[in-house]
């Protein structure tokens, strides 16, 4: 079934890859164990957002929100609901991923930037709600000592935790991408007009695109909360999302795995050059204009154009 | 099999489709042709739900299809290509071709398998057959202009429809493309058993090779007939042919 879907030299970088994400935490200080796990929680949620960017072409400007639904309702589950812990655990990506639907259902109306807008708004919304609403979100002290399970409890532990879940979720995305539904939805980004005309319910097909895309969101947002035992307004708040939609851009849009090399590089940027100046983010922008016009497709974009393993259409498109 | 009846849509004040009449039988090969802005690429997407009509009805195999959305029309066996190029140029020529073929399977929603080893015997046979096999594998976008087009109609099959519209499937082509391309539509047509309905501007074209030809001028059909019928035909001579 999975016959040529992914290359052998493909399949030993990543088994190397995950060896050493696997041998990792007893090697190198805590701190650099921490950043590596905030690295798979960004990335996975960069990842997701590419989703409904770069294979489905839809303005989703406003991904973090279902980041921030997700971590508030595991937060708010363990904290007040009583259930099982597990099922806390299993219930909050549906929690993002219905935000993802009914958020998803109002904005499809609106064709590209007024959809980005209007998701922004309506996510201010989820904001202002967890910012406001201090009895139950706790305002914008947010929830803090969230009781956790002792398998998650230390640092090594969730960095397990996160690097198990980081892995399942990035495997069933690329299957996700690779199958029917993703192929089609590249094709509805391309030429929604004619994949109507081919008899693909083009805004069904997008709609059920943001609703996966919000249930990995929520998944990392659960990673987020596991990682640092307490949720705030700042998830939800649009400049996250911009910065997600930075590292997809910065990765490459076009490709599977260019969010998370973007995740990385950013994540990374701001520990390390953040230590120097608080001005880290104004090389960032120098960084993104000259990677606009030198690596339209990205760097892990341009990686892979380098090894020959994928045609640059987009560039072609560019008249490049 | 298509039935249409005084269709009528307007654009703001301007009414691009006005009284148009059009009858297609099971197995007819019919051309609708006119003068630039006649309405023909109108009435295409009015049959094929890209645009709803305000007045009038589409019939096919008797139930009305008026107004119903693009998807849902191609369900019921009619798939089309357009007049400006309309394909995926960030896909390969496959997946261009196995998107429709996906779509026609109800396997469109799957999220659990690889499409790359779905429906490939049903996406090659129509690649061979348009003769587009060798590049199966190059990106759709880097295409010449002619296989383009030849791309857009390997799309359309992909839907295996029963009515096949073609809307200036020669557009922009070369007169050897031109000839090859017609020979293309004519032999596609009768392997598979189609129903054709395409318009075009090359009059010669159009009467060798519509068994029927349907001529609309400012919105209105004004005759349907065989090609010696609307050859013959006063109003046509005035209207269109011996214009120059």
């Amino acid at each position: 079934m999975f016959k040529g879907v992914v290359t052998s030299r493909a399949l030993l970088a990543t088994g190397i890859l995950l060896l050493v994400l696997l041998l990792l935490p007893p090697f190198i200080p805590r701190f650099y164990v921490y950043l590596v796990a905030s690295i798979m929680v960004m990335g996975l949620l960069a990842m997701s957002l590419n989703l409904v960017v770069g294979f489905g072409g839809l303005y989703q400007f406003h991904h973090g929100a279902f980041y921030g639904v997700g971590a508030y309702a595991l937060a708010l589950m363990l904290t007040k609901s009583g259930l099982p812990q597990w099922l806390c655990f299993v219930g909050a990506p549906f929690v993002a991923a219905l935000a993802g639907l009914i958020i998803g259902l109002i904005c499809i109306r609106l064709n590209k930037l007024y959809f980005a807008m209007l998701q922004i708004s309506l996510g201010s919304l989820l904001w202002a709600l967890a910012f406001r609403w201090y009895d139950f979100t706790g305002g914008d002290d947010g929830i803090h000592a969230i009781p956790m399970p002792a398998l998650v409890s230390s640092l090594t532990g969730s960095y397990y935790f996160v690097l198990v879940v980081f892995v399942l979720s990035i495997f069933a995305l690329y299957l996700v991408t690779k199958s029917p539904f993703g192929g089609t939805l590249q094709a509805a980004r391309d030429n929604p007009q004619r994949c109507e005309a081919v008899g693909v319910f083009v805004k069904r097909h997008q709609i059920i695109g943001i609703v996966v895309a919000s249930f990995f969101a929520g998944v990392a947002g659960e990673l987020f909360v596991v990682l640092e035992g307490s949720v705030f307004p700042d998830l939800l708040f649009w400049v996250l999302s911009l910065e997600i939609l930075i590292m997809c851009l910065l990765g490459g849009w076009f490709t599977f795995a260019g969010p998370i090399v973007g995740a990385a590089i950013i994540v990374s940027m701001r520990t390390f050059v953040g230590i120097y100046t608080e001005y880290w983010t104004l090389i960032l922008g120098v960084i993104l204009a000259l990677l606009i016009f030198f690596l339209p497709e990205g760097v892990w974009g341009y990686l892979l154009e380098k090894v020959g393993k994928k045609p640059s259409s987009y560039a072609a498109e560019r008249g490049r | 099999m298509l039935r249409v009846e005084d269709l009528k849509v307007t654009f703001g004040d301007f009414k691009a489709v006005n009284g148009a009449f059009l009858e297609v039988e099971k197995g007819e090969i019919v051309a609708v042709i006119g003068p630039n802005g006649a309405g023909k690429t109108t009435l295409f997407n009015l049959i094929t739900g890209h645009l709803r009509p305000v007045g009038g009805r589409v019939l096919f195999k008797g139930e009305d299809i008026t107004g119903l959305p693009p998807y849902v029309i191609c369900k019921k066996g009619i798939a089309r290509s357009f007049q400006l190029l309309n394909i995926f140029p960030r896909l390969t020529v496959f997946e261009n071709v196995q998107v429709a073929v996906l779509s026609q399977y109800n396997h469109s929603l799957n999220m659990l398998r690889p499409a790359k080893n779905m429906m490939v015997a049903e996406t090659e046979a129509i690649l061979k057959d348009v003769g587009l096999l060798d590049k199966a594998d190059s990106i759709a976008g880097s295409f010449s202009h002619g296989d383009q087009k030849i791309l857009e109609i390997a799309i359309a099959l992909g839907n295996n429809p029963e009515f096949l519209i073609l809307d200036e499937p020669t557009a922009g082509m070369s007169p050897e493309e031109t000839a090859a391309t017609m020979e293309l539509v004519k032999r596609l047509a009768q392997e598979r058993d189609l129903t054709l309905l395409f318009c075009e501007h090359d009059i010669d074209i159009v009467f060798s090779t519509a068994d029927r030809i349907m001529v609309m001028q400012l919105g209105k059909t004004i005759v349907q007939g065989t090609p010696e019928a609307v050859h013959n035909n006063e109003q046509v001579q005035q209207a269109y042919l011996g214009g120059d």
